[in-house]
């Protein structure tokens, strides 16, 4: 076995480094909920495991998610996780393939290059050579791109890049030197035995013409072993954190573990996994719009880590979901922020106040919702459209809404909102409907994700689909334009985003926006910004307005009455729900038969009308 | 005591020198929106809760400022937090954050 005391720094690094990882995760494990641990237990023995070995191999290797968001960006994150990767490999390959033995001391393959300087005395040593080399050169490139994107970050695609703490800085340092490091040593023992492949054979004969590097080989072995120690202590304490747990993060994700509102271990093994990377600082309208510039997923996930319970970090934002529908590692940034306020709860609920007594058993519930009731002609639309098509129907809040406890989760108050949910629960039992109507999107979220409702539930959006193809009810394609406003709750928090446009393709011209579907506008006043003050609140619903009525269509149209409320107050152009577009067409496709019908008898009549 | 028949009413005197002002200032350091209501009510005839039962917000801001935490704590609890009262109001007041900063710090000096 070769030895030389330049491989301690690195070795004491590596054997810190997985002292401490393999505390960590044992800790995280243990501390799972018994289902949670079930779920771990029989994922291991199944399918989920291999989706989960290739999830990894996807996302945690070749970066899938940071290549569809920005290639030059992708290149940077797979150049580093899978050419260092490979390196590692093809280095213990190499030593194995030396030495004829099955096991090696950590460090051989890693130094390889300074024990052994017999070029042709095992098989492949040329094709080993060259790789090496090669993925030597990959890695080195994704450095100088990382380099790129501190200076000047719009070369891939973000306006800003995250701002990094001290720690951060000095893991990413180590890391800089590691490969150039490398390259040097590898380059000038090349030089001195006259052997290496294109990359460090060419640079070490150049560095022999003017370094003696006798001398400087050495110390250069050592710099690199070094600055390997150094990043492997770093490791556990900086974003770089991320490496490993995002692979435990994939395989708990793909057995089925949830995060479920409430601060567990699952919830730090999420936030342990983000890497900084600061794709999520773009997306978010608080920056963009109202200027806040310490609050996106980023900062919020580095002040849990650091273990710094500000109040203002888990309430200054708007749950709009944009950042966590780019987030590249998939942590779910809205079940942390509410687990966050759930924190500073109070329990002060009295709730008896509530009937729990229907009017009438109907197959369809239709539950307008708050924000419905704010905005009446949504609701006026939708029983003139479900009595048009005869469907009996029960309107669970006619007279006077109960909240659906969505508003009470968002702002962190989840035993509340299981008050709510549970009389809610009882009160659609009761009713012994088939099928649940919402015109909320807000609503829509709680009964699909917490309710657990054993009866369909759709938006009206997607009822209206049905109640056409069904052909219940009749619409008229006019000659209007509109464009579609995606709610965040409908879109990012149900997925819904087909329904709404087939829909309004059949009733108007629909033409696209510049930010749409899954990078759909907040229109500012979401329930999740609980503490967002008006003026910051009004920035965002401007901008989203202006990115809305860029091309003036006749109607701007929204699938949510909060956002319709939201946006009516300052929109020059005529703001209507889908179900009142959809209603406005079911009257217009009907006029021209009813004037038909009475225009040979009484003509004039109908002038009169 | 003897039962004449009647009691005497309770002492419904408030001291604005003495009363308890803690929540009212908590609630305006941390929702200084809550300085600019004018008291329309708007909040009030909107709400849900109000739909089923006597709960008042305007009456909950008199509270505050009388400092009548006993009452405030058992009218407060009834709230649903839905926010069609932040959506309602014309002056553009958090009331949904006044709510919370309420209930917070009722928690908080544990009244």
């Amino acid at each position: 076995m070769s030895y030389d005391p330049f491989v301690i720094p690195f070795s004491a690094g590596a054997i810190i480094l997985f002292i401490i990882l393999i505390y960590k995760y044992t800790y995280w494990i243990i501390t799972l909920s018994k289902a949670d641990t079930f779920k771990l237990l029989k994922g291991l023995f199944s399918i989920k495991f291999f989706k989960a070995i290739k999830e990894i191999v996807l996302e945690s290797l070749f970066h899938r998610r940071i290549f569809k968001i920005n290639p030059v960006l992708g290149y940077m994150h797979m150049s580093f996780a899978l050419g260092w990767l490979l390196l590692i490999l093809g280095g213990t390959l190499e030593n194995k393939i030396h030495s004829h033995k099955p096991f090696n001391a950590p460090y051989e393959p890693i130094f390889f290059k300074f024990f052994n300087h017999d070029i042709n005395a095992y098989p492949w040593a040329n094709e080993f050579k060259f790789v090496m080399d090669f993925l030597l050169l990959f890695v080195l490139s994704g450095v100088l791109l990382a380099f790129f994107k501190r200076i000047y970050s719009r070369l891939f695609g973000m306006k800003k890049t995250t701002r990094l703490k001290l720690g951060d800085w000095f893991a990413m340092m180590s890391l800089w030197f590691i490969f150039p490091l490398r390259f040097l040593a590898e380059s000038f023992t090349a030089g001195m035995y006259d052997n290496g492949g294109f990359l460090t054979g060419n640079a070490g004969r150049f560095f022999a013409s003017f370094i003696p590097l006798q001398d400087v080989s050495y110390i250069a072995w050592w710099a690199y072993s070094i600055a390997l120690g150094t990043f492997f202590v770093a490791l556990p304490f900086s974003r770089y954190m991320h490496i490993f747990t995002e692979v435990v993060l994939i395989f708990l994700r793909n057995f089925g573990i949830k995060n479920c509102k409430v601060y567990n271990s699952f919830s730090a093994i999420e936030v342990n996994a983000c890497s900084r990377c600061g794709i999520c600082i773009d997306k978010c309208q608080l920056l963009t719009s109202s200027r806040i510039t310490d609050t996106q997923g980023v900062y919020f996930l580095q002040s849990i880590r650091n273990n710094e319970i500000k109040e203002e970090k888990a309430f200054d934002c708007l749950l709009c979901g944009r950042c966590q529908e780019y987030c590249p590692v998939g942590i779910n940034l809205n079940n942390i922020r509410i687990s966050r306020r759930f924190e500073f709860a109070t329990g002060n609920q009295n709730y008896d106040y509530i009937s729990s007594q229907v009017e009438k058993t109907a197959p369809v519930i239709y539950f307008a919702g708050c924000m419905t009731h704010l905005t009446p002609s949504i609701k006026i639309a939708m029983e003139s459209i479900l009595k048009t098509a005869g469907i009996d129907y029960l309107f669970l809040d006619k007279n006077g809404s109960i909240c659906c406890g969505r508003p009470l989760v968002t702002a962190g108050e989840i035993l509340k909102a299981h008050k709510l949910i549970e009389k809610n629960t009882q009160l659609i039992k009761d009713s012994g409907a088939k099928t649940l109507v919402t015109s909320c999107p807000i609503c829509l979220k709680v009964f699909k994700e917490d309710y657990k409702l054993p009866i369909e539930v759709l938006h009206h959006s997607q009822y209206l689909l049905r109640l056409i193809n069904e052909g219940k009810i009749r619409v008229h394609h006019s000659k209007e334009s509109a464009v579609y406003h995606d709610p965040c709750e409908l879109g990012r928090g149900n997925k819904i985003y087909k329904e709404p446009r087939e829909l309004l393709n059949k009733v108007v011209n629909l033409q696209s926006v510049s930010q749409e579907a899954e990078l759909g506008l907040c229109c500012g006043n979401s329930l999740g910004g609980v503490q967002l003050n008006t003026v910051q609140r009004d920035l965002i619903r401007i901008d989203a307005l202006n990115v809305l009525q860029k091309n003036n269509p006749n109607y701007i149209a929204t699938a949510c009455p909060l956002c319709k409320k939201t946006f009516v107050k300052s929109a020059e152009t005529d703001v209507k729900d889908i179900a009142e577009i959809i209603w406005l067409s079911m009257q217009n496709s009907r006029k021209p038969k009813f004037v038909h019908e009475i225009k040979q008898p009484k003509e004039e009549a109908v002038i009169e009308l | 005591m003897k039962n004449f028949g009647y009691t005497l009413s309770e002492d419904r005197q408030i001291n604005y020198d003495k009363n308890d002002k803690k929540i009212l200032a908590y609630v305006k350091e941390h929702e200084p929106s809550f300085n600019i209501c004018i008291s329309c009510g708007t909040c009030t005839a909107t709400c849900s809760a109000a739909q089923f039962t006597n709960f008042n917000i305007r009456h909950l801001y008199t509270l505050l400022k009388r400092g009548e935490v006993t009452t405030l704590k058992k009218e407060i609890a009834k709230c649903m937090l839905c926010g069609k009262c932040l959506l309602a109001c014309p002056r553009g007041v958090n009331t949904r954050n006044v709510i919370i900063k309420i209930n917070q710090a009722i928690e908080k000096y544990s009244l």
